[in-house]
């Protein structure tokens, strides 16, 4: 096998201290209270390996997001997309490397709750939301509150979170079924769901795993709305094979390829990388 | 204008059907509260309620208990204990610890004097003052169930692997307290309780005070459930058992909420055991064979687990049929239980309380 040549772009971050693209230290300011992001960089993973029974599930792979950047992953299956997510989020450790959350947040050795809790939302591939409760009560349960037993037990909406809920019902087009059990809705509504319980959630680094996947194409259409209109206050970090979704939204895409990074810019520049071509059409 | 109408009728008995229940609950709330009031007459009344229905009644509802504390952590969290006799076993000794005091007076309780020992061992110290018991009704039962569930949680077991455990767990007790050193009577248990707080424990009126208690205890889990039920912890609970993994992105702990709820449902299995000491009369190990732990689950799914009611109408079904069951044809019994269980899982998933509610939408 051929050994693949490492691109030099590829290791710079998007927002590094000469600004490339967005004022970096004017970014960082929207950041949120309590995460240090100094150097405009809201996510870092730097050689990162995670091999399980030895199959390398992701090997050296090196990673910036940029604060209030909209980032998209591509990448065959099997590239090591999910098993990236699961790094960040806490649910799988790396076998060695460097992730940090801000500058100071180390998230190899925060548990999967600390990281939620720290302001990394995550929806899954497979939308998940809690089948037996209703869409409203899905999104107060998902509300940025305090989360602890003895809060749950006294716990009451206050007129404030309730419009805030009652807001992303409306973002989102749920308005007319808050009050429908999670399970009966249609496998886009759920996905709408999910991402409405990450809105009201608040965090400040958002992993899509294929939000568009089985929605219609005004759906796709208003979620890629949505998500530029997220960036910016948000950063978001959007797994996705949906190439006219990508291209819709992206303004950096990343190519993962066996476990580590293949190319890294615009998405014409990736599209006309060599490699990246070889990769997708097996040439 | 007919499909109007059609719509009305279906508001009206929508809005009828919680009435209906709350007249059906209090109907029987007013029938237990009567049958001590209706023990004390003289037995030769036409009204009379002899002692043994009591008695059987009583027990019932302790199991009743006992069925509602496990659907709070199988209904609701998800966690399906086969152990939950344990707990009511715990209870039951702590105040058995109390009664042997108390019937043998200065001396040491009879099965010690039996075994030729001088002293009590030290954990029965203070069993004679009544508080201490009921603390230890409460703390027996509550510290097995933290240390365990901290435990089991933090290792993240779950599903099959849990239920399992548990079931070990009453085993081990079991096997514990079949021994003579443990010093709680081994396979005898305790039994011949002659007073509680200086009353005689067979005489109407104790019966019918601890008869109270119980439908005092079950009316106050009953008010905890649907509390919890209704708050925001119930949710977070419901949440846990369909996607813990979300409920963990979403910022949940859920060690506490598992922990808290685990505990909680020990206790009042704790307490119904004691409760059902003093009125049964005898408490011996048998009491954690895993076979009453698993029978306390069937009467869950039997009833309709995730709600409040259904435990309380399974463990009242079953145990209802197991009495008549074990005078008409006792050697059938085992085979009715086992066909009842395959019939429910079949054809009954939401149990009996979910056939009853489809009856009703219709």
């Amino acid at each position: 096998m051929r050994a693949t040549p490492v691109p030099e772009f590829m290791l710079e971050p998007v927002f590094d201290a000469a600004g490339s693209g967005r004022d970096a230290i004017g970014a960082s300011t929207l950041a949120s209270k309590g995460l240090n992001v100094r150097h405009g960089t809201i996510l870092t993973l730097e050689d990162i390996n995670v091999s399980f029974d030895g199959f390398k599930a992701l090997t050296n792979l090196t990673l910036y997001i940029g604060v209030g950047e909209l980032r998209c992953i591509i990448g065959p299956n099997g590239a090591g997309k999910t098993t990236m997510m699961d790094v960040i989020t806490g649910k799988t450790r790396p076998d060695n490397g460097v992730a940090y959350f801000g500058e100071t947040l180390d998230l190899t050795q925060m548990s999967e709750v600390e990281i939620a809790q720290s302001g990394i939302g995550r929806k899954f591939q497979k939308p998940t939301v809690f089948e037996a409760l209703s869409v409203f009560e899905n999104l107060e349960l998902a509300q940025k509150t305090n989360k602890s037993v003895w809060a749950s037990l006294r716990a009451k909406l206050t007129g404030e979170q309730k419009d805030r809920i009652d807001e992303v019902l409306q973002t989102i087009k749920l308005d007319a079924s808050r009050q429908r059990p999670a399970g009966l809705l249609s496998h886009g509504q759920k996905q709408f769901l999910e991402i409405g319980m990450l809105l009201v959630q608040d965090p400040q680094l958002l992993l899509l795993d294929e939000p568009v996947a089985g929605m219609t194409d005004a759906e796709t259409e208003f979620t890629a709305e949505l998500f530029k209109s997220l960036a910016r206050k948000h950063s978001l970090m959007v797994v996705e094979h949906d190439m006219g979704f990508v291209g819709s939204i992206a303004d950096h895409v990343t190519v993962l390829h066996q476990g580590s990074v293949l190319a890294e810019g615009s998405l014409e520049q990736v599209q006309n990388d060599e490699r990246v071509i070889e990769v997708y059409l097996g040439r | 204008m007919n499909a109007t109408n059609q719509t009305l009728l279906a508001r009206a008995s929508a809005k009828l059907g919680p009435q209906v229940s709350i007249a059906i609950g209090l109907l029987v709330l007013a029938v237990l509260v009567a049958m001590p009031l209706l023990h004390l007459l003289p037995a030769d009344n036409a009204l009379h309620v002899s002692a043994y229905t009591l008695t059987l009644v009583g027990k019932i509802l302790c199991y009743c208990i006992v069925a509602l504390a496990l659907d709070l952590v199988w209904g609701y969290a998800g966690l399906l204990s086969l152990g939950h006799g344990l707990f009511f076993a715990l209870g039951g000794y702590a105040m058995g610890m109390y009664l042997m005091r108390e019937a043998a007076g200065d001396g040491l309780p009879a099965f010690m004097s039996f075994l030729a020992w001088t002293e009590l061992p030290w954990y029965w110290y203070g069993t004679d003052n009544f508080l201490w018991a009921m603390c230890l009704v409460v703390l027996a039962p509550g510290l097995l169930a933290l240390v365990f569930g901290f435990f089991a949680f933090r290792s993240r077991i779950k599903g099959v692997y849990f239920s399992i455990m548990t079931q070990a767990l009453t085993f081990a007790g079991m096997l514990l307290f079949f021994r003579n050193e443990t010093g709680f009577g081994g396979n005898n248990g305790f039994t011949n309780f002659r007073t509680i707080l200086g009353f005689d424990i067979t005489s109407a009126h104790t019966r019918a005070v601890l008869f109270l208690a119980t439908v005092l205890l079950l009316v106050a889990s009953l008010y905890l459930g649907w509390t919890l039920a209704r708050s925001k912890f119930g949710r977070v609970l419901t949440a846990l058992r369909d996607a813990e993994n979300r409920l963990m992105f979403c910022g949940y702990d859920p060690r506490g909420y598992k922990l808290f709820i685990w505990v909680l449902s020990a206790v009042l299995c704790g307490l119904a055991g004691a409760l059902y000491v003093p009125q049964v009369g005898i408490i011996n190990p048998s009491e954690m064979s895993p076979t009453n732990s698993i029978e306390a689950a069937v009467w869950v799914a039997l009833g309709g687990r995730g709600t409040l009611i259904g435990p309380l109408l399974g463990a009242g079904l079953v145990n209802g049929m197991k009495s008549w069951f074990t005078v008409a044809f006792p050697e059938y019994w085992l085979f009715a239980l086992g066909f009842l269980f395959i019939v429910v899982t079949l054809f009954l998933p939401k149990g009996v309380i979910g056939l009853l509610r489809k009856k009703g939408e219709q």
